[in-house]
This record gives structure tokens, sequence and C-alpha cells, in this order.
């Protein structure tokens, strides 16, 4: 196990999981006035991904955008003040937590519409073959994006121009409250991607040093020069497709499912071996808890404090000058 | 002399085309059809030989996708102008024309925007049915965040279309198939017309003709018949629907007491309407007769030239609608529609587009 590597990931895990466990923790206050998609359970994704990425590579994401945000380095005040509709939110108070941007790190945005900004991943991707750049473009979605005609058509012109984008597809089996069995017929979204001339990896999001290694490989290829990847990660989401709770009485899905998941938890799997390698010890792991505890601490007293945006504010950004 | 330099309304499309593309190496232009041998009506023949085929490219048949596309490249810094051989096409992509490249700017509050030009086609007559000859350009109107030109003439399709070009917003740009064989003044230089004017084409102290598109055509044919019988009618066109120019059309009625709002359009819900309701929100007190409006009925086209007879809309239209409220029942109501078929833009055209 490589040491670095494994700190440098579970720092990111914990920070992301943090973030989102304040978040559930905040939201009874009703002043976090909007929807949120939290994405405990699901971590591995954006942080293997990520941590593969350099400044410029762009990323797009969809509802579930926290983590995605977060893993490329976004600000978190700005994300915390978003949150809380304040003008000094990384949107102004105009997107709450479903538009997340932060141009600094590349984070070019985030929309709630399913399998939206997957076409605008293929274009930045094409900006950069014909701007003859290196860089890449990551679009994050989740299963039920992969049933929108856009996703296919997007994958077509990607392959058509062999662009250097990564779709990475987040399979937590369910859109809101209907399974991928309902949805789907018994395939592999791999094969669709195949299908359409693309590479395709699949990872295990309950293991983040694996993601990161398959997320590595298919961007290596890509940075190569080789075309468009496609990525599924099996994963889990733990609450509610929106909002802060448990939805276990739904009854949609079973109790036994989400103990499974629970079970293998990427962020305790990795706790564990990291500990019993001697990789680090209980104090240290600690001592991160504690600082990303006081990190979100401060973005929540920034929110929080923060100006509310004036009335002007409504009028303006209609258009670009 | 420069005045003498006339230019087909296509011919000034492809040449704004020519003249941004070697102005700014941002501008790539993709469609259905584009690098074609008839290279969409002949709006972008040559480009491709001049500038290549990564800034002049054909596209899959994936309208919604490629807008995406085109919206991904304009956040990153390009200036793509995407086309549709008819604007029915584009109700493909509308997803992301409304929810992306609409809001984009303004859901991120300023931080990036998206420079884009999507060019729509309204087919009519020879056939062209239900799904090849839709005026909705009032729905495009209707969504905040989008910018909607509707040039008529040759010098304002070409100033027109350099604007929108060089805007740093989404901007649809409907071209009305019937104009592109339209001739008229079209200077060499680079030139822009302004988004979000309208132009007052005629003078005039009687009646205020607003018009969109096609409708400015037939709008001038019935000012130049009335002004034979002593009525002047001052006609403007409206060019710009998005952000309205409506400025200078309160400004003509409050000089004229009559609005008579004619559009390409349907009658509910559409552009027309809009005038008359921006008329009397704010010059009610200087109206003389109630404002009226010419438009397509609330049905889809047909295809038989027996039915489009009884469809369209034309100068013989507004010329009876004008003696109405001037209540001119001296003046004879008869007049000669034009000697051509009314399913075909003008004498030359062959069919099938």
């Amino acid at each position: 196990m490589n040491t670095e590597l494994s700190i440098r990931l579970f720092k990111n895990l914990l920070y992301i999981r943090l973030v989102e466990e304040r978040i559930r923790i905040l939201y009874p206050e009703q002043e976090l006035r909007c929807p949120v998609h939290l994405c405990i359970g699901q971590e591995s994704a954006p942080v293997g991904v990520c941590a593969n990425l350099l400044q410029d590579d762009v990323v797009f994401s969809s509802h579930r955008a926290h983590g995605h945000y977060l893993a490329k380095g976004g600000d978190l005040k700005k994300f915390f003040a978003e949150l809380y509709g304040k003008s000094t939110g990384c949107c102004r108070g105009k997107g709450g937590s479903q538009h997340l941007i932060d141009t600094s790190c590349s984070f070019v945005g985030s929309t709630p519409i399913v399998a939206g900004t997957i076409p605008l991943a293929v274009g930045a991707a094409f900006s950069f073959f014909l701007n003859q750049k290196k860089n890449i473009a990551v679009a994050f979605f989740g299963d039920a994006a992969t049933e929108e005609g856009v996703f296919h058509e997007s994958l077509n012109f990607a392959k058509l121009k062999n662009l250097p984008v990564l779709f990475v597809c987040e399979n937590n089996l369910y859109a809101v409250y209907t399974s991928l069995k309902e949805r789907q017929p018994p395939r592999k979204r791999t094969d669709i991607a195949h299908a359409h001339g693309l590479e395709c990896y699949e990872a295990d999001g309950t293991d983040v040093i694996s993601v990161y290694h398959v997320a590595k490989q298919a961007l290596e290829n890509i940075r190569n020069g080789n075309g468009p990847a496609f990525l599924e990660i099996a994963t889990y989401r733990y609450f509610e497709h929106c909002g802060p709770d448990c939805d276990l009485h739904l009854g949609y899905r079973s109790e036994q499912e989400l103990t499974l998941w629970k079970q293998k938890d990427p962020l305790e799997i990795l706790k564990h071996s990291m500990l019993s390698q001697g990789i680090t010890t209980q104090e240290t792991m600690n001592k991160m808890y504690a600082e990303i505890a006081v990190q979100i601490d401060e973005a929540v007293a920034f929110g929080k404090s923060s100006a509310f945006p004036d009335k002007p504010e409504l009028s303006q950004h209609i258009y670009a000058d | 002399m420069e005045q003498q330099r006339i230019l087909k309304y296509f011919e000034a499309i492809r040449e704004a085309t020519d003249q941004m593309m070697g102005l700014d190496t941002s501008v790539v232009i993709m469609g259905e059809g584009v690098p074609d041998p008839k290279g969409i009506f002949g709006t972008t023949l040559g480009l491709q030989k001049k500038y290549g085929t990564q800034r002049v490219m054909d596209m899959p048949v994936s309208e919604n996708g490629l807008t995406g596309v085109c919206i991904g490249l304009a956040l990153m810094g390009m200036r793509p102008i995407l086309t549709h051989q008819r604007l029915d096409f584009s109700l493909l992509s509308f997803d992301q024309l409304v929810n992306n490249a609409a809001k984009w700017h303004y859901m991120f509050a300023g931080q990036s925007s998206v420079p884009l030009v999507i060019r729509m086609i309204i087919g009519k007559g020879w056939g062209q049915g239900s799904q090849h000859s839709q005026n909705l350009q009032a729905l495009f109107a209707h969504i905040p965040g989008l910018k909607v030109v509707m040039p008529t003439t040759a010098y304002d399709a070409k100033g027109l279309l350099i604007s929108s070009i060089k805007d740093n917003n989404p901007v649809i740009f409907i071209e009305h198939r019937w104009l592109h064989n339209l001739q008229g003044y079209v200077p060499e230089n680079i030139y822009t017309v302004p988004i979000g004017k309208a132009h007052i084409l005629r003078e005039g102290n009687d009646i205020t003709l607003a018009a969109t598109s096609l409708m400015v055509v037939e709008a001038i044919k019935a000012a130049d018949w009335l002004a034979k019988k002593g009525i002047v009618a001052e006609v403007i066109d409206i060019r710009t629907l998005k952000p309205l120019d409506d400025e200078t059309i309160i400004t003509s009625v409050k000089k004229t007491g009559r609005l008579l709002a004619l559009d390409t359009g349907y009658y509910t819900g559409g552009f027309a309407g809009e005038i008359i309701a921006r008329v009397s929100e704010k010059a009610h007190s200087f109206l003389k007769s109630a404002p009226q409006r010419l438009t397509l009925p609330d049905i889809p086209e047909p295809t038989t030239r027996a039915l489009t007879k009884h469809y369209y809309t034309d100068y013989v239209n507004i010329i009876q609608k004008v003696l109405f409220m001037l209540r001119r029942s001296d003046i004879e109501l008869f007049t000669q529609h034009d000697s051509i078929p009314h399913d075909v833009p003008d004498k030359e055209f062959k069919g099938p587009f």
C-alpha cells in the first residue's frame, strides 16, 4: 500500500464525508434553503478520479455535485455561502447546491437536468482538440443519465472526433426511488459505450484506491491521444435522493441492502487497512478529523455571517456584456 | 460606387460568416449540411475550402447533443455558429438551448458566458407542411437569457449576423427561406447592425405597421399601395424580438395613433400579441382605434396549395385591415394578388426547397 497515496485519498474522502455530514446536521435549521443531493457513500468516485486530474483539466457534474466540486478543489467557504444563498457564494446565491462552479480549479459547472452537462464536457474536449491542448474533460453523471438520448449523442460525437473526454458513470442503482432493474434491460452500460467505440473501464466504488488506479489508466490513455473513455463506478448512496435523512421508511430499498453496502463503506475500509498496516495511527487520524472540522466550522461561519444579495443582483447577469 | 453593391440575402450571410471567420479564429460553424454541395441554401458555400474541416463542419444528426457541444465550446472561449436548415429541427435541442445556453450566464452569476449563434431557417410553401414551416420565434423570445433576431433585408442579415457572432450571449438568428434571394445594398466592409434596435423603413403619420421578417416585405408592398390612395403608413422592421426595442414602436404609435402588428407566427401567444400588449401598456391614451394584428391562424401549415392559399397572410390582407382601421370604406378594397403562385417566393423559384 502506497502510504502517501493512501493518506491523500483518505483525507479527500474524509473531507467530503464530513462536509456532507455537516449539511445533515445543519439542514434541520431550515437555513440551507435549497435541495441537497448528498453523496455520502459515493465519495470514491470524485476522489479517485479527480486525484488524477491536472489543474486545467475541466470537470462537469450534475445534481449530486458536492463531491466533484470539492474533490476538484472547489472553495469550501463559497460552497457553504452558496448553500446559504449568500452573495459570497460561488454563484452569488443564484445557484444553490445544484449549481456549483469554481473556475479557479476548472470546475466548469454542475446543473440538475439529468445528462445535461455531458455534451458540454464533450464540447470542452472538442475545444482542447481544436486548440491542440493536452487537457481532458470529465463528465460525472449517474446511471439514469445513460437512459437519456443526449448521452448517446455525446458518446457518438466524442468517438467520431476522438476527443479527450472521460465519461464517469456513478451507478448507485437508483434514479430517485426507481431501481435500475425497472429502467434498463439486463445489459451493462459499458456495452453501450463499447458499441459507440469507447474504451471502457469498471471500478469498485467501495475501494477508492482501485478507483484511483482504474481512473489513472483511463486518463493516461486519453491523454496519450487514444480518444474518449467510459468508466462505470459501482457505488451506493446511503441517504435519501434529496435531503439529509435516511429513507428506508419509503420501502423502495431494503435495510439489508443498505447494511450490506455500509459494511463496505469506502472510508471505513481504507481507515482500517491504514491503521492495521501501520500507515497511520489513531492519533494522527483524530487530528485529521479535527483539522477538517475546523475548516468546515470556518466555512459554515463564513456562509452564515455573509450578507444576502441585494435586490439589484436579481436582474444582473441575464446577458453577458 | 459603393451604393451600387447589391447582394442577395443568402450571399450577405455567407459574407458575414466568411469575414468573421477571417477576423476571429475562435469562430467555427457546424450544422447538418454546412459543407455539402448546397451549403445551407448557399449561405456556407466555399467556407470549408477556405477555413478547413476543423472550423467548418458537418455534424451527426444529433441536434440536442451538438447544441450541448457548442455550449461546451463557447464556455471554453470559442464562438460557434450552429445551423438548422429548418427551425423545426431545433426543437430537438430545446433542453440544451433552454436549460443550459439561455441560463448559464445567470445561474453562475456571470462567471462564464455562452457566445453562441444558432441559425434557423423558416420554410414556407411548396408543400413544406407542418414540420418544415414553423414560425416559433415567440417561443424563443419567451425564454429569459436568449436573444432573438429576425433580419429582413440583406443589409441587416449581414450586420445582424456579425453582431450576433460578436455577442457574448446565445443568439437565435432566424432567417425566412423566402428572404434568401431578396437583393439589397450590402457594404463590403465588416459592419454591425445593433441587436435590440428596430428600424423605421418608411415614415408615415396615418398608421404604424410593426412587422417581423417576411411580413416586413408584405408591409412595404401594402404601404406602397396605400400611399397611392393617400394613406401614409409608417413601416417598422422589428428586427430584434428580444431584447425588444419597444421604444421605437411606441414613439411611432404616439405619432400615428394606430397600430397594426404583423408577425409570421401564430395568433395565440404570438409576437404580434406582445407588440400590442406593450403599446397598450405604454401608449394607450394615444390610440385612436383598437390595435390590430395579422398572423397565421392557430393551424399547422398544410401541404397542398389548394389549402395554403387560404392560410398565408399577405399585403392584400394588410391593406384590408388598414382600410378597416382607418374606416376608409370609400376606398375600393380590391387589389390584385401578385401573378406568381402564392406557394413560391418568386417567379424564378424551382422546387424542391
